[in-house]
Formats: C-alpha cells, structure tokens, sequence
C-alpha cells in the first residue's frame, strides 16, 4: 500500500515535473516570439524614421524663407523656390474636395440611409446597391494613372477645360470618391440604431435624425477618409501630370495650368540635377501633409465635442 | 378576446381594438383588445418573444419603420385613430424610453433640448427652463445641474436612463412608454427609475413593458398578462388590476406564469 502510494506519489511528481518543463518552453516560445514581434515593430519605425529623418536632414539644408517665397525658375537648373507649387497643391487640394465631399457624402448617405431601407423589399434597389458597391471597390483599386487618362480624356479635351486646375481637381475628385464613399458608408453603418430610434421617438423627421444625430455620431469616421483623401491629392502625381500641365507660374483662376509640389519634385528629380532641391520640396511636402492632418483633425474635434464621451 | 375587455374606473387613454400586427406574413399579435387607463401605470407582461415590444411600439408607431409591418383592427389615442395622426405629432404626445439608455452623443444639456429644438423651439431662455424642469421632472437635475456641458455619455448607466426620461419629458408628451427600462441597470439604479415612475404616474399615462414581475408588482396599477404557444402569435391572456393579476388570475396560464412556471 505504502508502495503503491509512493510510486504514485512519484508519478506525480514526475507529471508536475514535465510540467513544469512544459511550461517553460512554452514561456520561452511566447517569449521568443514576442521578441520577434518587438524587433518587426522595431525594424518598421526604424525605417519610417530613417525615410522620415534623411529627407528631413537633406531636405532641410536647402529650405529657407527665400526657398518658400520664391517660384522655381524653370529650365533644367531647376533653380528657385517652391512658392507657386505650395500654393497650387492648396488650391488643388480646397477645389477637389470642394467637388469630392459633398458628392461623395452624399452618394454614401443615400446608400446606407435611403437606398439600405428600401432595399429589404425592393429586389432592383437591392441589386443597385450591389452594383454601386462593386463599383466603388473596383475603382478604389485602379491604378491612378488610369484616372488621369481618363480626365484628360474628358475633361482636357472632350470638355476643353484644358490643363487647369479645374480638369486636374476633377479628375482627383474621381480618383478619390471611392475613399471618401467607402469611409463615409462605413462610419454611418457604426452608428447605432438605437441613437436614430431615440431620435425619431422625440418627433423628429428622418432628416434632422440625419443631420443632428447619426452625421456628428459619425463626423470622426468621415474626416478620417477626407484626410486620407487629402494625403492622397498632395502626393499624386500621376492624374495630374496629365490633367494639370506643369506650369510652375502662380495660377490665377481655375482655368489656369499649374504644378503641384509633388509633381514639382517629380520634374526636378527626374529633369534636373537640382537633387537637392528636390529633397527640400519633399521635406516642405511632409511638413505640409503633417500640418493638414492637424488641422483636420482640430476641426472633427471641435465638430464632434462630446462624442467621445468626454468635454 | 373581447372578454378581456375591461372597464376601468379611469378615463381611457390609449386603446386597440383586434388589433393584429403581421411582420411580413408572420402573425405576430393576435385580435389585441385593451383599454389602457390615463394617468395609471399599466405593466407588459410575459414570456419573451410574446409580442410585448411589438405591442408597445403601435402606440408611438415605431413598428412604421420597420420595413414589411402591417396591422389589422384600430389602435386610438383619445378615441382618435392613431395612424390617422401625424406620426411627429403623435410622437411628441407619445415618448419613449429603450431598454439600452440611448443618449446622443452630445451634452447633458443638449440631450433634454433636442426634442424641443427639432420641433422648433428657438427662444433660448424657454430652452433652459425646459431642460431645467424635465431634469427636475426626471430625478437627475441635483446631479448633473453643475455639468450640464458635460457629455451624456460621461454618466452612469442608471443617471443615462434617468437622463433618457428628462429627454422625453421635453418634449411635454401625455404618454409615456418604457420597454424594459430597467433592464440593464445595478439595483440601487432600478429602485430609483421605479421610484420615479411611480412619481411621473400623477401626471401621464405610463405603459411599461417588464421581464420582472416583482417589478410589475411594485410599479404598477394595472397589469397585462401577454402569452404566446407554438404559433409564436402573441395575445392577450389577461387584462386586470396589478393585485389582481397577482393574486386571483382568472386564466391557468396567468397563475402559471405569475408563480414562476414560465420565464
Ligand atoms: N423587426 C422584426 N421583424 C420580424 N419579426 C420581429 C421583429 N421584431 C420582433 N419580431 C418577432 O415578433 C415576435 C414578438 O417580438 P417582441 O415584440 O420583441 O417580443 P417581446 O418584447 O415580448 O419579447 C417575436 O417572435 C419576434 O421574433
Ligand atoms: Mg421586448
């Protein structure tokens, strides 16, 4: 009997042994693999900072009042400031959402809000909303310059709007309506239902449930996918080196070509030997995209005080 | 179920008459004939899945949003047809409180001014004094007057329903329905909102559906006693005063249920 337990008893402790060395390799596995997870992180910052960090570093040397005041002054030198393409990728960027937000928005209210309801019994809404998304899907795929071929063809010459900053803010309001659909629906579809319920409940109209309740409960969600759209304007290069011209005059009117900073460092790196100048615009570029980011999100802050749970 | 049909000493605030509600072709309430008391508490209950919610909703309409819903018989506010009325105005005179406290997501003082901002109220000194005396009227005034800035969301989940009622009382309705409003809070939170039920009983008519029956007991004037069998139709099995209901049910299925055999 004594035996028996004893052997038991031992068994046991063999058991709590392999155990216990199970339980060690297993702690040493998790900790092999959240070193490995850290040094990925690692590696990913390190890079982001050192893209980052060299531009700035180079760009930097060149970037002075004069550098930002002056327009570049053409020719392969590639002499001169940036202060015409700082100025166009503004107005480029204020225009094109000008056309993008409100068509975007509104396509996307009109999806999940009107065309959502209607479509539990109506099989051709439901079939259209289908249709729609597939297409947002494809063209949030498509390669821009594909969107820049076809605002040169539609609007420079079917439409004769020309090189301007009118044709090339079209065309980015097309390269950037399938974000700005996407994100929006998305944001609204997060809402809750019992948010609308408690709205119409108080005697209020679908529209001012809308406009007053689901909107601002949606409002961060939706000036995520504007700043993703900015990001987007600012640095492409593709759409507008068809759509814009390259001007790098001060443009006057809507009508008027012009040269954004992206495409100004495109034309520099790849015409030029002003390499140094090139990193200066890339450097005024970043700062600009930072800056932007800021400022939006300011604003959807604002907009949405409260939201959040907190002042 | 005409004999469920009972007369109360009270004048009749809401009523339905065989009233039936399909969702699709699915019979979801059967031939419902009720006349609910004004100025009573009357309490829903009954198994889940019984039609209690569907029942509440006729009375502010909020089955009208529910794509595929139709109804048979008549549901009348005093004596008037109900989907005969203006669904906004209907609303106004008709509030409501969900199970989930629902406050936007905006300011305390925001929350209790929406109902009357959207049906146009602008003169700002009215505005305060009417966010003033529904916060009052709600039990959370003494809490929040110091913060009314503060966002809604900040509260605690039983202030948020109290902040709910503040924001339908604004609304100056003459009908109150709460579906299971108690349903997601502590205890301490549910003996408050039962107190100011009691309370808000002396100025409007309260129906409050309730998965509770000691609840039922102790918040309410009248009770009904809604059943469902196999066919998932919900009707009503019972239609009495509270301590009535709860100590000489006419029907098995209510004295069934009320000792605890179903639920
Ligand atoms: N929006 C809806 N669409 C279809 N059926 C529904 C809907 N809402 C409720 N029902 C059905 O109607 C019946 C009653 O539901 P409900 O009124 O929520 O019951 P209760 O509140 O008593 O639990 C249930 O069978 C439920 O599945
Ligand atoms: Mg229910």
């Amino acid at each position: 009997m004594a035996q028996v337990s004893s052997s038991l008893k031992s068994e046991n402790d063999a058991m709590r042994l392999r155990r216990a060395d199970n339980l060690k390799a297993r702690k040493l596995n998790q900790n092999i693999w959240y070193v490995l997870l850290w040094i990925g992180s690692l590696v990913t910052v390190a890079i982001l900072l050192a893209v980052i960090g060299y531009v700035m570093a180079e760009g930097l040397k060149v970037v002075n009042w004069e550098f930002l005041t002056t327009p570049p002054r053409g020719g392969l030198s590639g002499e001169g400031g940036i202060s015409t393409t700082i100025v166009t990728t503004l107005y480029l960027v204020g225009l094109t959402l000008v056309f993008a937000t409100p068509l975007g928005l509104g396509a996307a209210i009109f999806l999940v809000e009107y065309a959502g309801d209607q479509s539990i019994n109506n099989k051709f809404i439901a079939g259209l909303i289908q249709f729609a998304h597939f297409g947002v899907e494809t063209l949030a795929g498509i390669p821009s310059i594909i969107f820049g071929l076809f605002g040169y063809a539609l609007f420079v010459s079917t439409l004769s709007l020309g090189w301007s900053l009118l044709s090339a803010s079209l065309a980015g309001a097309c390269l950037i309506l399938p974000t700005i659909i996407r994100t929006t629906e998305e944001a609204l579809l997060t809402v809750p239902r019992d948010l609308r319920q408690g709205s119409l409940a108080l005697g209020a109209t679908k529209w001012q449930t809308l406009t007053k309740v689901v909107l601002p409960a949606a409002m961060p969600g939706i000036v995520t996918g504007v700043i993703l759209s900015v990001g987007r304007i600012i640095s492409e290069t593709a759409v507008f080196f068809v759509t814009l011209g390259g001007s790098y005059r001060m443009p006057t009117s809507i009508m008027d070509s012009g040269r954004t900073m992206a495409l100004h460092l495109y034309y520099l790196a790849m015409d030029t030997r002003a390499f140094d100048k090139a990193m200066g615009t890339a450097a005024i570029l970043i700062i600009t995209i930072i800056i932007i980011n800021l400022v939006i999100d300011q604003i959807s802050r604002r907009l949405t005080r409260g939201v959040r749970g907190m002042q | 179920m005409t004999d469920h049909d009972l007369e109360t000493p009270f004048k009749t605030k809401l009523e339905t008459k065989d009233y039936s509600l399909y969702y699709g072709k699915f019979k979801a309430l059967n031939e419902i004939s009720i006349k609910i008391p004004e100025k009573q508490v009357t309490a829903l209950i009954g198994p889940s899945g019984c039609g209690k919610s569907t029942f509440l909703r006729t009375f502010n309409r909020m089955n009208d949003l529910i794509p595929g819903v139709s109804v048979t018989g008549s549901a009348l506010m005093d004596g008037m047809d109900i989907f005969g009325l203006d669904v906004v105005n209907l609303r106004q005179n008709v509030g409501m409180v969900f199970q989930k406290p629902n406050p936007f997501p905006k300011s305390i003082f925001d929350n209790v001014a929406y109902g009357p901002r959207v049906n146009g109220l602008r003169d700002r000194e009215r505005i305060h004094e009417i966010v003033e005396r529904s916060l009052r009227g709600a039990a959370l005034w003494d809490e929040v007057k110091d913060d009314l800035n503060k966002s809604g969301l900040a509260l605690s989940g039983g202030q948020q329903q109290r902040l709910c009622i503040a924001r339908a009382l604004a609304v100056q309705p003459t009908v109150i329905l709460m579906d299971e409003p108690a349903a997601s809070l502590d205890p301490i939170a549910t003996l408050r909102i039962e107190e100011l039920i009691h309370r808000l009983a002396e100025n409007y008519t309260i129906v409050i559906v309730t998965h509770n029956m000691q609840q039922a007991g102790r918040v309410s004037d009248y009770t009904a006693f809604f059943y469902t069998d196999e066919t998932r139709t919900g009707q009503l099995v019972e239609f009495d005063r509270t301590h009535v209901i709860f100590t000489r049910p006419k029907d098995p299925r209510t004295e069934q249920y009320i000792t605890g055999r179903f639920g």
